[in-house]
């Protein structure tokens, strides 16, 4: 064996270097469709299409909780008094400050649509539960308003909110 | 491994780790300072192939168990799931199904190797012992891994090799029970094949070790079969054999990216699509090419015992040969008369395989007799009375003068030598395969010209819409097409049709949901997320309505139907592409009615005489003629027509990636070529110092 060694480059050093790249370039390229895999595949995706929901059963103080994506999503219709309290609250005193009116959509005030997972670790609150006549999750203790807002606890953020439109006044479509 | 490491850690953090680990050093004397000959041939890089081949398994192995479900009722459609619906699912599938068989060609060659030049002989026994474990080991997972699928071949395939057990005396039958879990072959079997498909790769693993362990003690034979005496007689493992086996590997690898992109059926089996069906055993069972030489002794033997004992024994008999075989002189090169038997040997291994292929009967059975008495006797007679008889030419001093001696001619040899290799090989593969496919009795159907065949082909997609559109009016009535989804009518390399046009048809259908609130199943409008609507609510309705014959899902017709291609045109199929057997049938059979059978054909009350289904008498109607679907787009309305648009279509249900699999295909084919011929340079550069 003998040990070439020259300050200048050589065809030899470009032969290397280039065969060097295309191995890492291989290597690179066989990985990607690897690690893509594990994304949510077709099927997952065209079954997380948007959902409509039917608006018309809730009566005014009763919520249902629907499912999409795989995530509880609850639909409130909210009394007159759960709409004041959450009104009524100064935004900026909030540990995530978040007007109410931000959280619904204009003309449909008493429906609140939030994503029923726990900002803290990912439990499911309970509604009408807790001080707040909101939501309350009884893994770790965190409270939220009746707009879904964080109030008291160890979870850092409000419920968030779906992408959602009024299809018309009893008819909604999430996502 | 072998001896006190000359390993010197550079930098402080690696001393550290090195005297409390000294996993640097190990490294560094197995695969960098190891000294190995440097007369190897390249048959000597399948030892790396076989290698870089068990860790591809195990990749590709352990990401489809992340998708796949080991249920009777979802194994199946949920391998359909990852090649549709996973990303690079397809590509994943393939390498992993096509990967079997290469795994397979590698270790034969590697075996081959092994028996030619000598290399179970002292001091290499437990190495070569080891290689049979393996070897045992592979073929118990290959065996199990292909009846996951659960697929007909699967299904029948585990009840035939699972029986092969029942042949043992007193216990056979209890065993066979312990093996299914149940009184025939059915989930609880599935369940832990899959569990034992999952962890024998491992197992392998770790014997891989030791046989690479046992060969780092005793040193790599070669091909003069002489052992390496002075530093003269060896290079460093590292650059020389690295760049080697790295050229070996990505050649390889060319090899393998020919099944994975343009060939993924072609080592498979048409039956292998149609799902389990424990009431149907198919016209010809047959076990993947790489069992096929067992399997025809096996059948050679006329007694259900000495057939089980005599396949085994076929194995179980390499172990010994390190005893059988007691020439002092390891490599054939040098022993003129054993080198004739051995080709003689494995010219009797490649005819077993193709005999395995060949149905039980007649003389085929007779031939069976002689080639497994010829199997045996190679091992138990002809080698223990060479190595008494046989004066062997004088070996070369070392491996240096056998070097300097075969410079000049090597390498035409070596070329020489791998293609004649590579074309035996192929031809007993294909022959193996081509065997596999049921050679019914119907009519050759005549090949079409298909957009989609050949190494460029796309679908037409006009006839896509077309044969969507026949499918939907003519074949929808009584055929479902349970793995298809309205969205797929939109997804790239398919019809064409854009997300809205394809919400629009699945809107079209009324589709059962719920329950609802009140616990009602309730109708409602198509989504591009559901599935074909099935015609029948289950297999028994439709039997019912179609007199006593289930129409079958038509999702992987296309590729479900096949047709033998006959000697030698299966091994040109090989290098043209030709995979479009399941397109010309289903064209044929088409078009293959007649309203009068030919004379002295009966057909039975029910059934309608058809040129190219097998038997002939098929219980679906004609089902198309002409005018009966109106064309927008001012193609004919032809019977020949509809069925090549339609045909056309039930190709692009079966392989809907076809596109992205030929393009991806070009890429990797390409990129691996260029990498090959920078890998031969290189070697050669770095191999200029050592001769």
């Amino acid at each position: 064996m003998t040990t070439a060694s020259s300050a200048e480059p050589t065809r030899r050093d470009f032969l290397y270097v280039a065969t060097g790249a295309f191995a890492a370039v291989g290597t690179a390229a066989f990985v990607w469709p690897l690690i893509s895999q594990m994304n949510p595949d077709a099927s997952t995706i065209a079954a997380g299409a948007p959902i409509q929901v039917d608006l018309s059963p809730i009566a005014v103080g009763q919520d249902i909780k629907v499912f999409w994506r795989g995530k509880p999503i609850y639909i409130m219709n909210r009394t007159q008094k759960q709409i004041d309290e959450a009104r009524a609250v100064p935004v900026a005193s909030l540990p995530d400050p978040e007007s109410d009116q931000a959280r619904v959509k204009e003309g449909h005030d008493n429906w609140l649509i939030v994503i029923g997972i726990c900002t803290h670790l990912g439990c499911v609150p309970l509604a009408h539960e807790g001080n707040y006549d909101g939501f309350f999750c009884p893994c770790h203790g965190s409270q939220y308003d009746s707009s879904g807002r964080i109030r008291q606890g160890p979870a850092p953020a409000n419920l968030p909110v779906p992408p959602y439109t009024f299809v018309s006044d009893t008819k909604v479509q999430i996502g | 491994m072998s001896g006190p490491s000359t390993y010197q850690p550079q930098n402080g953090f690696m001393k550290w780790v090195e005297t409390r680990l000294p996993i640097g050093g190990l490294v560094h004397s197995s695969f960098v300072a190891y000294p190995t000959p440097r007369n190897l041939n390249y048959w000597w890089t399948f030892g790396g192939i076989l290698s870089m081949m068990l860790a591809l398994q195990i990749v590709t192995g352990v990401i489809l168990a992340m998708h796949y479900t080991p249920h009777v009722d979802m194994a199946f459609n949920s391998v359909e799931a990852i090649v549709r619906d996973v990303n690079f699912g397809w590509l994943l599938r393939n390498m992993h199904a096509a990967g079997a068989s290469m795994f397979f060609i590698a270790v034969y060659i590697h075996m081959f190797r092994g028996l030619y030049y000598g290399s179970y002989k002292a001091p290499r026994e437990v190495l070569w012992i080891l290689g049979v474990i393996i070897y045992l080991l592979m073929m118990a997972t290959g065996f199990m891994g292909y009846v996951l699928p659960w697929g007909q071949m699967s299904f029948w395939g585990a009840t035939v090799i699972t029986n092969l057990f029942s042949a043992i005396p007193v216990v056979g039958e209890s065993i066979v029970t312990l093996l299914w879990g149940g009184y025939s072959v059915g989930n609880p079997t599935l369940n832990r094949f899959f569990s034992l498909h999952y962890l024998l790769p491992f197992v392998i693993a770790g014997v891989v070790v030791l046989h690479v362990w046992a060969l780092h003690v005793a040193g790599q034979n070669n091909p003069a079969g002489v052992e390496p005496k002075t530093e003269k007689d060896t290079v460093p493992f590292t650059p020389y054999a690295t760049i080697k086996d790295a050229f070996g590997m990505v050649c390889f690898l060319i090899f393998f990216s020919w099944f994975i992109f343009y060939m993924p059926n072609y080592l498979g089996d048409a039956e292998n699509y149609i799902q389990a069906n424990p009431g149907v055993t198919p016209a010809h069972i047959v076990p993947e090419w790489y069992y096929l030489p067992f399997y025809a002794i096996l059948r050679s033997i006329p007694s259900k015992l000495g057939g089980v004992i005599a396949m085994f024994g076929a194995i179980v008999v390499l172990a010994f040969l390190p005893w059988l075989d007691t020439a002092k002189t390891r490599s054939l090169r040098y022993r003129p008369l054993a080198k004739q038997f051995f080709w003689i040997f494995v010219v009797v291994c490649l005819l077993l395989g193709w005999l395995g292929g060949k149905p039980a009967e007649g003389v085929y059975v007779t031939v069976g007799r002689i080639l497994t008495f010829c199997y045996f006797a190679y091992f138990l007679l002809v080698l223990p009375i060479l190595s008494r008889i046989e004066t062997p030419r004088p070996v070369p001093n070392s491996i240096a003068d056998d070097v300097l001696a075969k410079s000049g001619k090597k390498a035409a040899t070596t070329t020489a030598s791998i293609a004649v290799a590579l074309l035996a090989g192929a031809a007993l593969l294909a022959g193996g395969v081509d065997q596999a496919r049921a050679a019914d009795h119907g009519n050759t159907p005549p090949s079409q010209s298909w957009s989609f065949a050949g190494p460029f082909g796309k679908y037409d997609r006009g006839a896509l819409q077309r044969g969507y559109q026949v499918y939907k009016e003519v074949c929808s009535t009584c055929h479902s097409m349970n793995l298809l989804h309205f969205r797929n009518l939109a997804d790239p390399g398919g019809p064409g049709f854009t997300a809205a046009q394809a919400a629009a048809l699945a809107a079209g259908y009324q589709v059962q949901d719920g329950p609802n609130d009140a616990g009602d199943m309730f109708e409602r409008p198509g989504r591009v997320a559901d599935r074909f609507p099935a015609p029948f609510p289950n297999e028994n309705a439709a039997r019912a309505a179609n007199g006593g014959a289930a129409p079958p899902d038509l999702s992987l017709i296309a590729k479900a139907r096949s047709y033998a291609r006959g000697f030698p045109q299966f091994i040109f199929d090989l290098f043209t592409q030709f995979q479009e057997q399941g397109p010309n049938y289903i064209d044929a059979l088409l078009q293959g009615y007649e309203e009068n059978p030919p004379a002295g054909v009966t057909v039975p009350e029910g059934s309608f005489y058809n040129k190219y289904f097998p038997g002939h008498a098929i219980k679906m109607p004609k089902p198309l003629s002409d005018d009966q679907v109106t064309y927008s787009d001012g193609s004919p309305q032809t019977v020949a027509q509809y069925a090549h648009d339609v045909t056309t279509f039930l190709m692009w249900a079966a392989e809907p990636h076809m596109e992205a699999r030929k393009q991806l295909g070009m890429q990797v084919m390409i990129f691996l070529i260029v990498f090959a011929g920078l890998l031969y340079f290189t070697k050669k550069k770095v191999w200029a110092d050592a001769h």
